[in-house]
């Protein structure tokens, strides 16, 4: 198995696993922390690509990961200020209990 | 070469010497090797001393004697004291999270320890010369605030809980200025190799040396360094996660034998190592601070200034009192952050001022106005009388 | 040298291994702690994937970024919503199954993918870069990404804290 490959398929592996927690489990945090591993899978790629790519010295996959670790940061920060938020409006963060639209 | 450049680089020359015991293909990762167990050797014997030390100085400033009973003026006391710790009993409580409640300690330690890896100890002795040492540091010292919430979460303790949870939040709000006001050195240094950033401070002009803390941003910048530092490693005046007479001892409150023993060195090495950064970015590292003093090893020079950093810390210790929850919040975002924030603006423009003493007075004039118009704005909101609370809800 | 395995290092194996079995812990336990703990794990190991690769500079930001801002954040959201963090009552959502199909049904999609479309490229030389070529790009090329995401991590900011923030008074004494 070349480098790239197995990297690639760890990857695959995280951001399966990060699926899977998005989809199966049901308190909003955990669905979250998914969504981050999905990233995290994502930006692993891209620095792969760039480490093993034709042209790593124009930095493309290392700067497109570090601006997506500082998106997923905020996506981070209002994501849970919102389940705070909806935890004191309900007292709940389990998703499938959140089916009221009215406040 | 000279005697006195031997002496200077002693202890490279002794890696080099043991090393060279063993066979060519393994002579690197046994010189790394001797240079973690040198590390791992040094700084807990400081550790050792600074705990009397600040014991016999916080007893002097507190009208008592200290420690006086072990050894000759009580210095073998940290020796009675290790001691104690490996022989008493490990309580693990009935509901603690087993595996957590033990991991926190370790990780923590691990933590402290790796941050002195790019830490210059003198010329030529640094474990690893990173092209991002700094940011290393920060990224490991940002790791012990994670062991500090396993330690509080996992004990199941109300005042474990609370302490780690204000340590957690203190942490958090002070590594933002830290952060902030180390940036300032980057700028000017260009680099975050803090092998450059110490040679970068390395000349003199007459027999003055070239640290940034004689520039006014690098003088606010040591400042603000400090007393971030000062809320990052838990001391006093900032001491409130472990506030002893409303939360026993904060988030190791439950851990007794030789895990305290582990959290106590973690907290001193921590301090080390913060106060270890603030010489090398604003007090010259292993620089010598006058011109003919150049003979001294440059090892010396930096473990001079370690001692004196821990001087200035234990000497706060005795004089400040404890902060309240709600000025240490406000402190750190209405005041530290303004002022590194400014900081950051004044070192530009100190940059493309070109030399001449209307920099020094243009940069002086705005840091201390500043200074003083934030300290007014907040002395003026601050509410002197009957203390309001606030419950949780 | 560094020993092989199946031609992939020694230290790549065990950092993947550490890096998918915080994983797999996060997707399985029962008690939200822990699942963030062994998020932890995760982030720390894909950090240390980014050094194997030679990106010191994004395997460090990853670390100050998810260590220790990131994993604090959903601890603190934790313990914000749950009390002390018990463990849930039921932790899976009624379609799981459903989930877990399609989960690894992306799993295989993507494996074969990788295996079947790479030519087998060697690694090429370690590229030589450094902290201060990326500040200069960031400074250069990439100023204006830069700059948009600065106004939105601002705008994060002021958004989390307007939603996080007690309800005013009014809207609390009904």
């Amino acid at each position: 198995m070349t480098p790239l490959a197995a990297f690639l398929i760890v990857a695959a592996l995280v951001f399966a696993i990060g699926l899977a927690i998005a989809l199966t489990r049901r308190n909003a945090i955990l669905v979250l922390i998914g969504i981050e591993l999905m990233l995290n899978a994502a930006n692993l790629n891209l620095i792969a690509f760039w480490r093993f790519g034709p042209h790593p010295e124009l930095l493309t996959g290392m700067m497109f990961a570090i601006f997506s670790i500082s998106v997923a940061a905020a996506e981070a920060a209002v994501g849970l200020g919102l389940v705070i938020a909806y935890h004191r409006h309900a007292r709940t963060t389990d998703l499938d209990t959140m089916t009221r639209m009215k406040g | 070469m000279s005697l006195l450049s031997q002496l200077d680089q002693i202890f490279v020359l002794l890696q080099h010497w043991v090393a060279g015991f063993f066979p060519t293909w393994l002579q690197p990762f046994v010189g790394t090797v001797l240079a973690v167990v040198g590390i791992v050797a040094a700084f807990p014997g400081i550790f050792a001393v600074t705990t009397v030390l600040e014991r016999k100085g916080l007893g002097r400033i507190q009208n008592r004697l200290g420690p006086n009973r072990v050894g000759p003026f009580g210095f073998f006391q940290p020796v009675a004291d290790g001691i104690k710790s490996l022989t008493k009993e490990d309580i693990v409580p009935f509901t603690a999270d087993g595996l957590v409640h033990f991991l926190a300690p370790v990780v923590l330690v691990v933590a402290v320890f790796l941050g002195f890896a790019v830490l210059p100890i003198g010329r030529n002795m640094v474990l690893a010369n990173m092209d991002a040492g700094l940011l290393f540091f920060f990224a490991i010292g940002a790791s012990t605030e994670l062991s500090v919430f396993m330690a509080g979460w996992s004990s199941r303790n109300k005042y474990s809980l609370l302490g780690a949870m204000r340590a957690v939040a203190q942490m958090i709000s002070y590594e933002v200025p830290l952060l902030l006001s180390a940036t300032v050195i980057v700028m000017m240094t260009g680099s975050l190799s803090t092998v450059k950033i110490v040679e970068a401070q390395g000349g003199f002009t007459g027999f003055l040396p070239h640290w940034y803390v004689f520039t006014p941003w690098g003088f606010a910048g040591f400042v603000l360094f400090v007393i971030a530092a000062l809320a990052e490693t838990n001391r006093s005046p900032f001491d409130l996660p472990e506030g002893e007479s409303e939360l026993v001892a904060g988030y190791f409150t439950e851990y007794s034998g030789f895990k305290f023993a582990l959290f106590f060195l973690g907290e001193y090495l921590g301090m080390f190592s913060i106060a270890g950064f603030a010489i090398t970015l604003f007090l010259g590292g292993w620089g010598a601070p006058f011109s003919f003093l150049g003979f001294v090893p440059s090892w010396g020079w930096f473990f001079l200034k370690l001692l004196g950093a821990i001087a200035l810390f234990i000497w706060l210790r005795g004089t400040l009192p404890r902060l309240r929850q709600d000025q240490l919040m406000n402190f750190a975002w209405k005041f530290m952050l303004p002022m590194t924030l400014l900081n950051l603006v004044v070192a530009g423009a100190w940059r493309f001022m070109g030399e001449g003493i209307l920099r020094w007075l243009i940069c002086s004039a705005v840091l201390l106005a500043a200074y003083v118009l934030l300290g007014r704005v907040l002395m003026r909101h601050q509410k002197l009388g009957p203390r309001s609370y606030r419950y949780a809800e | 040298m560094i020993p092989t395995v199946f031609g992939l290092t020694l230290p790549f194996l065990i950092i993947a291994a550490l890096t998918i079995a915080g994983a797999v812990a996060a997707a399985l336990l029962r008690n939200l702690v822990h699942c963030a703990l062994s998020l932890t794990i995760t982030f720390a190991g894909l950090a240390l994937l980014y050094l194997n690769l030679e990106a010191q500079f994004a395997g460090f930001v990853q670390m100050l970024v998810y260590i220790g801002a990131v994993a604090i954040l959903v601890v603190f959201a934790i313990l914000l919503t749950r009390g002390a963090g018990m463990p849930e009552y039921r932790s899976y959502s009624s379609n799981w199954l459903l989930g877990l199909i399609l989960a690894a049904a992306t799993f295989a999609v993507l494996t074969w993918a990788v295996t079947r479309s790479l030519p087998a490229t060697a690694a090429s030389a370690a590229p030589a870069v450094t902290v201060q070529g990326i500040g200069v790009s960031l400074m250069t090329t990439y100023v204006m990404p830069l700059e948009i995401v600065a106004i939105l991590l601002t705008v994060a900011l002021i958004g989390a804290v307007i939603v996080a923030m007690p309800e005013s008074k009014k809207e609390g004494q009904q």
